[in-house]
């Protein structure tokens, strides 16, 4: 329990709340932006880099881009208010929430035992991740490949599919 | 309190935060995100095991995060572009409005 | 005495760490690693500006500045002056923080990213083992700031600007990364020292720089490529389009943040040709053998101000491309062609060494160029330009 573990989670949390309070879509995903990079900061912390930088690389380069142009496109012409966002939805929602969040406190304070985790500071070099991605994982790399190559072929049909109906 | 447990209450805070996002917005890009959050806090707990377990050289958490991390960037790029194709029909992302099955 | 030379500063260094009591070592030590980049990069990028407006002036015909001191080198601090003493204007419905946020998230990404630059023999603030993958997730970071600085302001240009500047980065950062990663494989490792140091032999007089294999040659072209039009240069200005949308996304900008944004910039021009260098030029790493006397971070400036002059060169002599240009040069072309360079160097290093491996990958490839310039030519890029209401 560090100064700077403290600090990281703090970061991380108000980031990821205000992502999901605030009403403006694009203070969201820039907030939902400050969270992850403190996220990642954690995954830097815990000795896991090539983690931590993917996460910056995929999360801030790719994802929350993506987010801001999905937000730039179906920018609604009538403003949008909350009308729909009931009081007793708003309430189910968050009570269903910290339900979830007690339950989960509960398993974490009465199910682990400290003394049977290993003391060690691990560190997954990039060498070391490598190695296991092309020997022992390689069977599931080949497939997440196909698989992020499915994802860009789909994603680009759905974005021109209705264009070309129109003409 | 361990360093374990102080991970994995930030883990479940970050997944309680998700949840109430993907539950209580109805913006559908926000709810995206709020299910992308959920995801990062299963990574933590991911990682966070992963440094405190016994054999950390076996690399099974980092392996998980990375293949996690490979399907959330498709889930994010599909559903995105979903979004983008039900805003040309109808219009709005507005979750409620849209509500129709054959529009 | 070279040897000497050659590590003056890392010298320099541990002889005043000498003096620092032993409570404040790691501080002191960073400081004095990351202090050097403060101040030698903006001071470069100040040389960089002179330089380019007075290579841009008589490139066309003109003298460029030649008021402010002798034959117009006070100019940096004339221009300086000037931004730090203009007034600041916010738009009223601009987006007051984020506003703010844009030019520093800006320009502390362009300043992360010189982090794991080697700039010398043991020259380098942190050598991480993922140091390239450092440097492509904070350059990352940049095309938010880029966003962020557009719609905050709440004016058209700067959102069709910034638009157009992230749809541009983001199609170029692919083929960056890739053409890139023929040197990780080449040097089996991520970290930019170990990558630097395997190219720092000689054969005869001749270095082992990646830049002298066909895939290398290939790679840095295409790196180069990707790089300008990451940085928004001529010819793929077009998110700044004076003519079109004025400046881009930081129309809004005034004063000292107008200052930023031009910082960085120029900064993150450097970084690129920087990681350039580091990747197919040998970092710090001398051309000749007979050369190695002369120390290493001359070499690695060098190097740096000789890939500014071809940016400059670059910018007096091309066109600007229109969008669809842009976008068919980049998916049509540059991304196959990096994805065809990293087969092809996996088969150089399978091959039996010596004159069969040169002839089939550089035949390989030139095939694979001329194939996919043919494709590019068939969607008619180059068609004879017609003029319907003028002719």
């Amino acid at each position: 329990m560090t100064i700077s573990f403290l600090l990281l989670a703090a970061i991380t949390i108000i980031g990821t709340a205000a992502a999901m309070s605030l009403k403006n879509a694009v203070h969201c995903v820039l907030a939902l932006t400050l969270g992850l990079v403190g996220l990642a900061a954690l995954y830097l912390q815990l000795g896991a880099q090539f983690i931590g930088l993917t996460q910056i690389l995929v999360y801030v380069g790719a994802v929350a881009i993506l987010a801001v142009f999905a937000i730039m496109m179906t920018r609604n012409r009538n403003q949008e208010t909350a009308s729909t966002e009931s009081g007793s939805f708003r309430l189910s929602g968050t009570l269903t929430a910290l339900l979830l969040f007690a339950v989960l406190a509960w398993a974490i304070f009465t199910g682990i035992s400290p003394q049977a985790l290993g003391g060690a500071q691990p560190e997954a070099s990039v060498h070391e991740v490598g190695v296991a991605l092309m020997q022992r994982f390689v069977l599931p790399l080949e497939i997440i490949g196909v698989l992020l190559t499915a994802a860009l072929i789909g994603a680009g049909v759905l974005a021109i599919e209705e264009k070309e109906g129109n003409q | 309190m361990s360093p374990l447990s102080g991970y994995l209450l930030l883990s479940a805070v970050l997944f309680s935060i998700g949840l109430s996002g993907a539950l209580t917005r109805r913006n559908a890009i926000i709810v995206l995100i709020g299910i992308e959050l959920m995801l990062n806090a299963a990574n933590l707990n991911f990682i966070a095991f992963w440094h405190y377990s016994p054999h950390p050289e076996m690399l099974t958490g980092v392996m998980f995060v990375i293949f996690s991390i490979g399907i959330a960037a498709a889930e994010a790029a599909v559903g995105l572009s979903i979004i983008v194709a039900v805003y040309r029909h109808f219009r709005t992302t507005d979750l409620d409005k849209i509500s129709f099955l054959k529009g | 005495m070279p040897e000497m030379i050659d590590q003056i500063f890392v010298l320099l260094k541990h002889w005043i760490m000498g003096y620092v009591p032993s409570g404040l070592q790691p501080v002191s030590s960073a400081i004095l690693s990351v202090l050097p980049v403060i101040v030698v990069f903006p001071l470069l990028f100040a040389i960089t500006t002179v330089l380019e407006r007075k290579g841009l002036g008589r490139m066309q015909n003109r003298y460029g500045p030649n008021r402010a001191g002798p034959w117009g080198i006070l100019q940096p601090a004339a221009d300086g002056i000037k931004s730090l003493t203009k007034e600041d204007i916010v738009p009223r419905s601009s987006d007051q923080l984020i506003h703010l946020m844009a030019p520093i998230v800006m320009v502390i990404a362009s300043f992360l990213v010189y982090t794991v630059v080697p700039v010398g023999r043991n020259m380098v603030v942190a050598d991480l083992n993922a140091g390239v993958l450092f440097f492509f997730a904070i350059g990352s970071m940049v095309e938010l700031a880029v966003f962020m600085a557009g719609w905050s302001s709440r004016s058209k240009y700067s959102l069709l600007g910034a638009m157009r500047a992230i749809a541009q980065m983001i199609s170029y950062e692919m083929p960056m990364v890739l053409s890139g990663i023929v040197a990780i494989m080449a040097a089996g490792s991520l970290s930019t020292v170990t990558i630097v140091n395997m190219q720092a032999g000689y054969t005869g007089i001749w270095p082992h720089w990646y830049l002298f294999t066909p895939w290398g040659i290939t790679g840095y072209i295409l790196f180069m490529i990707a790089a300008t039009a990451e940085s928004n240069r001529c010819p793929f200005d077009m998110p700044e389009g004076e003519s079109e949308i004025i400046a881009g996304y930081f129309i809004e900008y005034s004063g000292f943040k107008f200052a930023l944004f031009f910082v960085a910039e120029y900064l993150g021009m450097m970084a690129t040709s920087a990681m350039a260098i580091t990747l197919f030029l040998g970092g710090w790493a001398a051309p000749f053998s007979f050369l190695t006397w002369i120390p290493s971070w001359f070499w690695f400036f060098a190097k740096l101000l000789l890939m500014m002059m071809i940016f400059i060169w670059i910018r007096g002599t091309l066109p600007r491309l229109r969008m669809d240009q842009l976008m068919n040069f980049g998916w049509k072309f540059m991304l196959p062609l990096s994805l065809i360079n990293i087969f092809s160097a996996g088969l150089w290093h399978y091959l039996p060494s010596g004159f069969t491996r040169w002839s089939v990958v550089s035949l390989l490839l030139l095939f694979s160029c001329f194939l996919l310039s043919r494709g590019l030519r068939r969607n008619k890029w180059f068609q004879e330009r017609t003029y319907r209401f003028a002719s």
